[in-house]
C-alpha cells in the first residue's frame, strides 16, 4: 500500500486536487490573478499533460515519471537548520541569493527585500501582496497558459516562486542567484513560477540553479516569465544539476522589448529527464540575443531543449549554439523552432546543434525549424552528429598523451565553445571543473549543494547572508 | 641501432602501399626519404606511429629492439617516437600550454621521472619558442587553430623541442613553406640536433637538404626503397627528375 499522501500525477486527480483546494490556492491572490487561475484551470483540462503523439514531445517520453507516485504539498514545509543547507562556494564569485526549497521561498522572515536602487527580490508570493502593480501586468502574460498544459497547471496551482523587479536605469552589477532545491524524504512534486521584470535600460546578471540535494525522485514543473523592456540587457545562466531520478520541465518566456539585449546560457550537467522550454519573443525592434547551450548526459538521462525564437519585430538578430555530449544510453533532444513574421524584415537568425555520441547507443534527434514569412532575411541552421575526430585522437597521442586523456581533452574542448561564454569568470572557472569532473565521471550530487565540489586552494564559502542583500 | 625495418608490407582498406621497406637508422644520423607522389613516403611515417588505419601484414620494425608492433600510439610516443605531420591538426579549445604540459607529464610519468613543477614547464616553454622564433603569445591560443601554414610547421618543430625524441620523422614539414620560415625550421631541426638522436626527413624537394644535410638519401618508388646514397643522391635527382626513377623500375 502507497502512503495516503502520495499520489499519482493525473489531470483527474489534479481536477479533484484543484477543487478541494482552491480556497487555499487562491487566498492571497489579486482579483485579476485568482481569475487567471480560474482560465488556467479549465484550461488545463482541456489540454492535460503532453504525450509522444504531439509533435513536440515525440521524442521525450514522460511515462516513466508518471508512473511514480508523488507527494505534493500545497504549502512550505520547512526545517528548521534550513539555511545551513544554502551553501554556495564558488570562490569569488559575490552573488545576492534568493533560496528556494522545493519551489518555496526560504527565508519566511524576510520575504522581500527592497534594495537601495529601488531593486525588489524576494518571494513572488509576498510581491503579489505587496506590489500587485507590478506583478499584474506581467504575470501569466508571456507564458503560453491556452496551449501548454504545463504551463496551465503551474498557473493554476502555483502560488510562489522568485520575484526581481530591477527599475528604469537601474544596472545592478552584483549577479542575482536564484537557487532551486530539492530536497523532501519522499518523492516530491513540484511547481513554482518565477517572474523577473526589467524597466527600460535596466541590467542584470542572473544565474538560476537547479539542484539536488538527495537521491529522491521528484517532478517539477517550473514556469519563468522574464520581461526586458526596452534597452535592457539580460546575462541569464540555466545551470541544472538535478539528480538520476528526477523530473524537470522548465519553462521559460522571455519577451524582449526594443533594443533589448539576451545573453541566455543553458548548462545541464547532470538530470533524469530535463526538459528546457525556451520561447524568445523580440516584441520591439532592434532586439539581440544569444542562447548557448551545454549537454552532458550519460547512462539512461535524457535531456530536451526546446527553444522558439519569435522574430515578431523587424531587425532582430537571434543565435543559437547547442552543444551535447552523450554517453552510454543517454538520449538528447534538440528542437529549434525560429519563426519569422511577415514584417520582420532584416532579420538575422542564426542555429546550430552540434552532438557527440560516445557510444552505439547514446541518441540525438535534432530538428532545426525555420518558419519563414519574409524575403528581406538571413536565416541558416546547421546540425552535426558525430564522434571524437579520429585525426585529433591520432595527433594528440602521437605526442604520447594516454587515449582516455586525449579523449578528456577532445571532449572538454568541445564543451568549452559554449562554457568559454560565460561571462562571470567564477562562474565560469566553476564550470569549467565541473565539466571536467562530470567528463571524468566524478561529479556527484553532494549531501549539500553539489557546487560544493571544493577547490582546496579557494576554500570560499557564500552563506546566505539576506542581511548583505 | 635505433630503428631497424624488415621487409615491412603495409595496406589500406586492402589496397597494399608498403611492399617491403628495409631500412636501418643509427644514433646521430640524418636520413631523407624522398620520392615521387603517392608512392608510400607519409604512409611509411604513419605505419612507424601507429596509425590503425593501416594495417601492417608482413614484416617488423624494432625501435631500440622493441617491436612497436606491440605498442600503441601513445607508448610508441613516449618510446620517444615524434612525427611531424605534414597537415597538423587544428584542435579548438585545447590551449597550446594545457597540451604540451600534458604531453610532457605522461612521457615523463611513463619513464618514472615526477611532473615538470608549472614554473620550470613554462621557463621552458619560453626557451623552445626561441629555437623555432616564435615571439607571439602561442601559449593562449588553440593548437593549430587559425594558424597559416607556416606557422602550423613551426608549432611542429616547436613541440618536437618541447618532446626531445630520440626519433623523429618529419612528414614534408616543408611543403607549403616559403624559404624564411623553412631556413627557420631547417635551424630548428640542426640546433635540436645531438649524437643521441636521428631524424627521418620525408621532402618531394631536394630544397629542404640545403638546410638539413641528410648523411643518407633513399628513394622509395612504388612502395619500395629503390635506390640509396648519400647526400649528392638528392642532387642528382633534382637534376634528372623521378622520371629517371620510373623508368629504371
Amino acid at each position: 500500500m502507497e502512503p495516503d499522501n502520495l499520489h499519482h500525477i493525473t489531470p483527474e486527480w489534479l481536477g479533484e486536487l484543484y477543487d478541494h483546494s482552491h480556497f487555499q490556492l487562491t487566498a492571497h491572490d489579486p482579483p485579476m490573478i485568482r481569475q487567471q487561475r480560474e482560465k488556467a484551470m479549465k484550461s488545463f483540462s482541456k489540454l492535460g499533460f503532453p504525450d509522444l503523439k504531439m509533435e513536440d514531445w515525440r521524442n521525450t517520453d514522460l511515462s516513466e515519471s508518471f508512473e511514480r507516485s508523488y507527494d505534493y504539498p500545497l504549502q512550505p514545509v520547512m526545517e528548521d537548520d534550513f539555511q545551513k543547507v544554502f551553501r554556495c562556494n564558488i570562490p569569488h564569485l559575490d552573488t545576492a541569493v534568493i533560496g528556494q526549497l522545493n519551489g518555496w521561498f526560504v527565508s519566511r522572515d524576510v520575504p522581500l527585500m527592497e534594495l537601495g536602487n529601488g531593486m525588489i527580490i524576494g518571494s513572488l508570493a509576498e510581491a503579489m501582496k505587496k506590489y500587485p502593480h507590478l506583478v499584474e501586468p506581467h504575470l501569466g502574460r508571456y507564458a503560453d497558459l491556452e496551449h501548454n498544459g504545463f504551463a496551465a497547471l503551474n498557473a493554476a496551482f502555483a502560488t510562489d516562486g522568485a520575484f526581481i523587479y530591477i527599475p528604469d536605469g537601474v544596472k545592478n552589477e552584483r549577479p542575482v542567484q536564484l537557487v532551486n532545491v530539492i530536497q523532501h524524504p519522499e518523492n516530491i512534486f513540484i511547481q513554482s513560477r518565477n517572474l523577473i521584470i526589467l524597466g527600460k535600460e535596466a541590467q542584470l546578471t542572473m544565474v538560476h540553479c537547479d539542484d539536488s540535494y538527495d537521491h529522491q525522485p521528484s517532478f517539477s514543473n517550473m514556469v519563468t516569465e522574464i520581461v526586458l523592456s526596452d534597452g535592457a540587457f539580460l546575462d541569464h545562466y540555466k545551470l541544472q544539476n538535478l539528480n538520476n531520478d528526477s523530473t524537470l520541465v522548465s519553462s521559460t518566456w522571455f519577451h524582449l522589448e526594443r533594443e533589448s539585449r539576451l545573453e541566455s546560457h543553458y548548462l545541464a550537467l547532470n538530470g533524469g529527464l530535463l526538459r528546457n522550454n525556451t520561447y524568445v519573443r523580440f516584441n520591439g525592434p532592434f532586439g539581440h540575443t544569444n542562447i548557448y547551450g551545454i549537454y552532458l548526459m550519460d547512462r539512461k538521462q535524457h535531456v530536451d531543449n526546446y527553444i522558439a525564437v519569435d522574430h515578431a519585430s523587424p531587425d532582430c538578430t537571434s543565435s543559437e549554439l547547442f552543444k551535447g555530449i552523450l554517453d552510454e544510453q543517454a538520449s538528447g533532444v534538440f528542437n529549434g523552432h525560429i519563426l519569422v513574421r511577415r514584417d520582420a524584415c532584416r532579420t538575422n537568425a542564426y542555429q546550430n546543434n552540434r552532438n557527440l555520441l560516445l557510444t552505439d547507443t547514446a541518441r540525438i534527434n535534432s530538428k532545426p525549424f525555420l518558419e519563414i514569412y519574409n524575403d528581406d532575411v538571413k536565416c541558416s541552421h546547421g546540425s552535426t552528429t558525430g564522434q571524437l575526430d579520429p585525426d585529433a585522437m591520432f595527433y594528440l597521442r602521437q605526442r604520447g598523451i594516454g587515449e582516455d586523456n586525449a579523449r578528456m581533452l577532445l571532449m572538454f574542448a568541445f564543451a568549452d565553445e559554449v562554457v568559454s561564454k560565460i561571462a562571470i569568470e567564477p562562474l565560469r572557472f566553476r564550470i569549467e571543473d565541473m565539466v571536467k569532473k562530470r567528463l571524468q565521471g566524478e561529479l556527484q550530487i553532494c549531501e549539500q549543494c553539489v557546487l560544493h565540489c571544493s577547490t582546496p586552494e579557494n576554500p570560499v564559502e557564500f552563506k546566505i547572508d539576506v542581511s548583505k542583500i | 641501432m635505433l630503428l631497424k625495418i624488415t621487409n615491412l608490407h603495409a595496406s589500406i582498406h586492402g589496397k597494399e602501399i608498403l611492399r617491403g621497406i628495409n631500412l636501418e637508422v643509427n644514433e646521430g644520423e640524418i636520413h631523407a626519404i624522398m620520392g615521387p607522389n603517392g608512392t608510400g613516403k607519409s604512409t611509411l611515417a604513419s605505419v612507424i606511429a601507429g596509425r590503425d588505419v593501416f594495417e601492417v601484414t608482413e614484416g617488423e620494425i624494432l625501435f631500440r629492439g622493441k617491436n612497436l608492433m606491440e605498442l600503441s600510439v601513445e607508448e610508441r610516443a613516449r618510446e620517444g617516437i615524434f612525427l611531424g605531420f605534414q597537415y597538423p591538426v587544428e584542435i579548438p579549445g585545447v590551449s597550446i600550454t594545457n597540451f604540451m604540459r600534458t604531453a610532457v607529464n605522461e612521457i615523463r610519468k611513463y619513464r618514472g621521472i615526477d611532473p615538470l613543477p608549472a614554473g620550470e614547464f613554462l621557463k621552458m616553454m619560453e626557451e623552445r619558442k626561441k629555437l623555432v622564433e616564435i615571439t607571439s603569445n602561442l601559449t593562449n591560443r588553440s593548437v593549430n587553430e587559425g594558424f597559416s601554414g607556416g606557422e602550423k610547421k613551426r608549432n611542429e618543430i616547436f613541440q618536437m623541442a618541447m618532446l626531445e625524441p630520440t626519433l623523429a620523422i618529419l612528414d614534408e614539414t616543408d611543403s607549403g613553406l616559403d624559404i624564411d620560415a623553412l631556413r627557420v625550421v631547417a635551424n630548428g631541426v640542426n640546433k635540436l640536433r645531438t649524437p643521441e638522436n636521428a631524424f627521418v626527413v620525408i621532402t618531394h624537394y631536394q630544397r629542404l637538404l640545403d638546410y638539413i644535410i641528410p648523411d643518407f638519401v633513399h628513394v622509395l618508388y612504388e612502395g619500395r626503397i629503390v635506390k640509396s646514397g648519400g647526400k649528392e643522391l638528392a642532387i642528382e635527382l633534382e637534376e634528372k627528375g623521378y622520371d629517371w626513377i620510373k623508368k629504371e623500375n
